[in-house]
């Protein structure tokens, strides 16, 4: 046991892991967080949308249109990073079959797809005002779409298969491979629009924001990635009374209360 | 081993060679279709020509991917052989290598001449050529992890498709831009590399990620 040789606090780290890997005590430490994500992520979220909606300045060329970017924005920054946080949680289930790692890893999916989704309708009403047309075959959102297909894939796997357990280690292993092939993607696409078309929507360089728009925008992020979180826990918590529905704790949780 | 399993596969595909000519012919009537229903004139066609070969090279390569693991779970024969060996990446990776040697290859022979059928030059039809010969490893090899992972699924089929044509999009596009620099008369030995890279990128995660795949899948 290589354990006992570990100083005290990692011994305590790492028993607090064991601790958050366990369904049960996942259930009961995230229900006590949860009120407090919710008003945490509802107040940057209100907040952010009557900054950049109410009081930010227009932009001198875009006008209003420009607030738009205020939703979309963070969208595609939680849409990127939900993916990569999808496939740590499909890695830790992999290599310590974790079960909580596959709650994760299933529960993250349909709200990733959501958010890309919603960068991508968002993008392009942003478009239709700023470029003229709803979609163009920009590296970004070109590569953005690559994003939701990968998402819809891991999905799509996960219905198809009806064994659970084998079901949670083929999507993590889909999870793996679509992140490594994610940079790849997003680099060849970029340089095939770069190739193609001189950058004629630079909306890709952006000049440097003042900081009366930019602060808003930040607390945009922030409260797009506290909602994803909340969502994220929310929806973990009902795949986990699913799964232990024949356990003690759940049976006296629902039946006893 | 991974010898041993080639010549299995082929000998199994030799003796049904409808399985290595279906592809072909769908290949070449998808390259068909292209003409008749855009526009038979020179320009356009030749405009056209990589984007079209290689998306047809790619949906053949899906189709027949699919059923590369497939046959030989249903008749058991894919538990008996990792019951005998104890490297199954071996395995998978001759699985791969006939895959490939069955559809790959011929297709990549055949595209001189569709290449010749949509009016590209013949700088044009060597970068076909060599774009084919590269990036057609790469379609089997990711495509195998598709199909190891939904070999035991009833409703396989188009979910390879999902699973698998996002991550081909890389090669898509560096390969058809390997053409078209080399129709241009450029010179496209960058595309080479490139290529060269991801081919040698899948080569070495591929059998892997697909023997991976395939354990998750016979565990169900």
């Amino acid at each position: 046991m290589r354990f006992f040789s570990l100083p005290d606090y990692q011994l305590i780290m790492l028993n607090w892991f064991h601790r958050l890997g366990a369904p049960r005590s996942f259930y009961e430490i995230s229900g006590r967080l949860l009120p407090v994500l919710w008003v945490l992520s509802g107040l940057s979220i209100l907040t952010g949308v009557i900054w950049s909606l109410g009081f930010v300045p227009e932009d001198y060329q875009q006008g209003n249109s420009v607030r738009i970017m205020y939703i979309h924005v963070p969208a595609a920054i939680v849409a990127q990073s939900g993916y990569a946080m999808m496939a740590v949680a499909g890695a830790v289930f992999l290599i310590w079959r974790i079960k909580i790692a596959d709650v994760a890893l299933q529960c993250a999916a349909p709200i990733g797809a959501s958010i890309t989704f919603l960068a991508l309708v968002t993008g392009a009403i942003w478009g239709k005002p700023t470029w003229g047309t709803w979609w163009v075959w920009d590296a970004r959102l070109t590569s953005t779409l690559v994003l939701l297909f990968l998402y819809l894939g891991i999905i799509a796997l996960r219905s198809a298969m009806e064994n659970r357990e084998s079901a949670g280690r083929a999507t993590a292993m889909l999870a793996l491979v679509g992140v490594v092939n994610l940079p790849i993607i997003k680099y060849s696409v970029d340089w095939w629009f770069t190739l193609h078309q001189p950058s004629s929507f630079s909306l890709g360089e952006k000049p440097a924001m003042p900081a009366e728009m930019w602060i808003p925008l930040l607390v945009m992020v922030l409260g797009y990635y506290l909602f994803f979180f909340t969502l994220w826990a929310t929806r973990m918590r009902v795949e986990i009374l699913n799964r232990e529905f024949r356990t003690d704790w759940v049976q006296r949780l629902v039946v006893g209360s | 081993m991974f010898l041993k399993t080639i010549r299995r596969d082929l000998a199994v595909v030799f003796r049904s060679p409808a399985e290595v000519i279906n592809p072909l012919i769908f290949f070449v009537i998808v390259i068909t279709l292209f003409p008749l229903g855009i526009s038979p004139s020179e320009a356009v066609l030749r405009e056209i020509a990589p984007g079209v070969i290689w998306v047809a090279a790619l949906l053949a390569t899906l189709l027949s991917v699919e059923v590369m693991f497939r046959g030989d779970f249903e008749d058991g024969s894919l538990e008996q052989m990792l019951l005998n060996e104890r490297s199954l990446v071996s395995i998978v990776g001759g699985k791969i290598a006939s895959h490939w040697l069955m559809t790959g290859l011929p297709l990549t022979i055949l595209s001189p001449m569709l290449a010749l059928m949509l009016f590209v030059n013949p700088e044009g039809i060597r970068a076909i050529f060599f774009s084919l010969l590269l990036g057609t490893p790469i379609l089997s090899l990711l495509g195998a992890i598709g199909a190891a992972l939904t070999f035991s699924l009833r409703r396989g089929g188009v979910l390879v498709s999902i699973l698998v044509l996002p991550l081909y999009v890389p090669l898509l596009i560096f390969a058809t831009e390997m053409v078209k620099a080399g129709a241009a008369g450029l010179d496209y030995t960058g595309y080479f590399y490139w290529l060269a890279a991801l081919l040698s990128l899948s080569l070495g995660f591929a059998p892997l990620a697909a023997s991976a795949g395939v354990k998750i899948s016979l565990s169900q």
